[in-house]
């Protein structure tokens, strides 16, 4: 579904991701695992279309589509939905309003309030995108997007951090439906940035991913590398992953 | 050119500043054009509407009431004002009277190059009294507007003022405001700017007293060769005494002087005055002024001014759910114009959002 190729990315003229490649096909769910200032969040918004994150080199085909230099409406279009980890406040943009385009493609019109309570945002639906909102609501605010654009390729950017037990339970619910993983046959396929992996615990993965240093370092069981990452750091986790592909 | 070919003219040019004409939607309605008042009515016990050159002929005490808040000598335009041939309205709440549906009144510009207006707005004490005012022009019009406007806000009373304008680019606009604004009482002043214009330069000023409130709400669009000078002013007189002023101001080519100032006169004051502003054009410009000043040392005086451009990261967020460019961009401005303003009855509301709307469409 989803074929990078050799991409390579910068952010303010400094050279973010390189050489990145990635398949990812039709029904797989991937997690990408990484330190800080890996390129995780920049693979996302390359995807996505983010125009602050120049595309130097390489190629995205979605759905046999070069993609690359379309703008972000038009991936939307295609399919490609993201939630974002800290998404922009926009005053007197009205989650509402917002919600309304998401949902104009899918013809999802008439599930705003079902979804809305599903994820506990009915008392946000008034007022200012974003603004205020706590960690949480941030989450399912985002979750609830996604869920009105019901989109075939799913970008999370760290849906699980700053979230207490009770909304990573609702997120963790809302994304393994968004993702079809109760299903035998699955249309869906996405990556999810997590660091600690609580997200894990509700959404199964197919493989997990290790960005270092703007490179796809290793490829692997998500479960096994996040052990390894909780035993032994990315140092050690990379040293062990590179050791069992040899 | 016949009279009522004319008034044909102007009536479509009213409904883009609020006003209706129509009885039904409003408690009182007054229509001055040039310095000839055309037509003024009241349809509510309580209140009364009539020119100012009538209300002294009826009121021996309506003279008191001239530069009674505004001095005279306060520059050329006062003075220019300050002349025989002025005319204008007169507004009146009787004591506890709650005039809550609308008065409104037209100033409409046509033939002569000065138009001179001399108001007397007066809620008495414990009235309530809602006011749509809409300044426009012949499209043909070339000249300068100036309206010198006292409010005079009575013990417990609340006032809510609305002026919507809607000019041409051989324009030039001199109002001269004030109020008084006695103890327990409120005043609410929006002002709404449809362009274009040539200048628009006015610095209304309130005299806040014991535990009286002042708000001012602005919401301005500079289109390119349009000069805007706008402020506010609250002056906290007494204990307990509150002023807000918020100002969101859209320059497309135009340049503003967004000025705000709030005077700490006594203790145990509040205020806080709120400038932001957007750059949607090259050409534009804008400069925020906001002003504290504190007199004594208890008192809570704050202010948050901010300019730019639209983040793109907003943008891209906005069309990431599916927006067009186009699309995100007119919502982002949409939602920086959207100021709440509290305490105001629905024609109100519907009017100034109707207001709103229709600048949003000109963008």
């Amino acid at each position: 579904m989803l074929r990078i190729v050799n991409l390579s990315v910068e952010v303010d003229g400094k050279r973010i991701l390189k050489n990145v490649n990635l398949y990812i096909k039709k029904g797989e769910t991937f997690a990408l695992f990484g330190p800080n200032g890996s390129g995780k969040s920049t693979l996302l918004n390359a995807i996505m279309g983010n125009p602050a994150y120049k595309i130097v080199g390489g190629r995205i085909i979605f759905k046999k589509t070069d993609i690359t230099n379309l703008p972000p409406d038009e991936r939307v279009k295609l399919g490609i939905g993201m939630a974002f980890q800290h998404p922009p406040k926009i005053s007197g943009v009205k989650l509402i309003d917002v919600l309304r385009y998401c949902a104009r493609l899918s013809g999802r019109e008439n599930m705003i309030e079902e979804f809305a309570k599903k994820l506990k945002m009915t008392e946000h639906l008034s007022r200012s995108v974003n603004m205020g909102f706590s960690g949480g609501e941030v989450k399912r605010s985002e979750i609830l997007q996604l869920m009105l654009m019901n989109p075939d390729f799913i970008l999370l950017d760290e849906p699980d951090s700053g979230v207490d037990l009770e909304n990573i339970a609702i997120v963790g619910e809302a994304i393994r439906e968004l993702l079809e993983r109760d299903k035998e046959e699955r249309e869906k396929s996405g990556i999810i940035i997590t660091h600690q992996g609580h997200i894990l615990d509700y959404v199964s993965a197919d493989y997990g991913v290790i960005l270092y240093n703007g490179k796809v370092a290793c490829v692997g069981d998500p479960k096994d590398i996040l052990n390894q990452i909780r035993k032994n750091g990315y140092e050690g986790c990379l040293t062990k992953c590179l050791k069992d592909m040899i | 050119m016949s009279e009522g070919h004319d008034l044909e003219v102007d009536r479509e040019k009213l409904k883009e500043v609020g006003i209706e004409l129509d009885p039904s939607k409003r408690s009182g309605t007054f229509l001055q054009r040039d310095q000839e008042v055309k037509t003024f009515a009241t349809f509510f016990e309580g209140l009364e509407v009539m020119s100012i050159r009538d209300a002294m002929k009826k009121y021996e005490w309506v003279k008191d009431y001239f530069w009674k808040v505004l001095n005279k000598e306060q520059d050329e335009f006062t003075r220019e004002a300050d002349s025989e041939d002025v005319n204008g309205y007169f507004i009146r709440a009787l004591p506890n009277a709650k005039i809550e549906i609308p008065v409104e009144a037209c100033l409409y510009l046509h033939r002569v190059k000065k138009q001179k207006v001399h108001n007397i707005i007066i809620a008495e004490e414990g009235s309530e009294l809602n006011i749509i005012t809409g300044c426009t022009s012949h499209p043909s019009a070339i000249g300068m507007h100036i309206g010198v406007s006292e409010f005079f806000v009575k013990k417990n009373a609340k006032l809510t003022f609305t002026m919507i304008h809607s000019w041409h680019n051989n324009i030039e606009v001199r109002p001269r405001s004030a109020a008084i604004v006695e103890d327990g009482a409120t005043f609410i002043s929006n002002y709404i700017l449809m362009n274009p214009v040539k200048l628009v330069q006015a610095y209304p000023t309130a005299y806040v007293h014991r535990d009286a409130k002042a708000i001012f709400s602005s919401v301005i669009v500079a289109l390119e060769g349009s000069t805007v000078d706008l402020g506010s002013r609250a002056i906290l007189r007494e204990k307990g005494a509150a002023a807000e002023i918020i100002s969101r101001t859209i320059s497309k080519g135009g340049r503003i002087f967004a000025r705000g100032q709030i005077i700490g006169e006594a203790e145990e004051v509040k205020g806080h005055l709120e400038c932001k502003g957007l750059i949607l054009s090259e050409k534009g410009e804008i400069t925020a002024i906001p002003e504290l000043i504190a007199k004594k040392p208890n008192l809570e005086l704050s202010h948050e001014a901010a300019i730019g451009k639209i983040a793109e990261e907003e943008i891209f967020y906005l069309m990431s759910r599916g927006m067009s460019r186009d699309e995100a961009v007119s919502a982002i401005v949409r939602g920086f114009m959207e100021i709440e303003i509290k305490g105001l009855p629905e024609a109100l509301k519907r009017a100034i959002d109707k207001a709103i709307e229709d600048i949003r469409g000109a963008l």
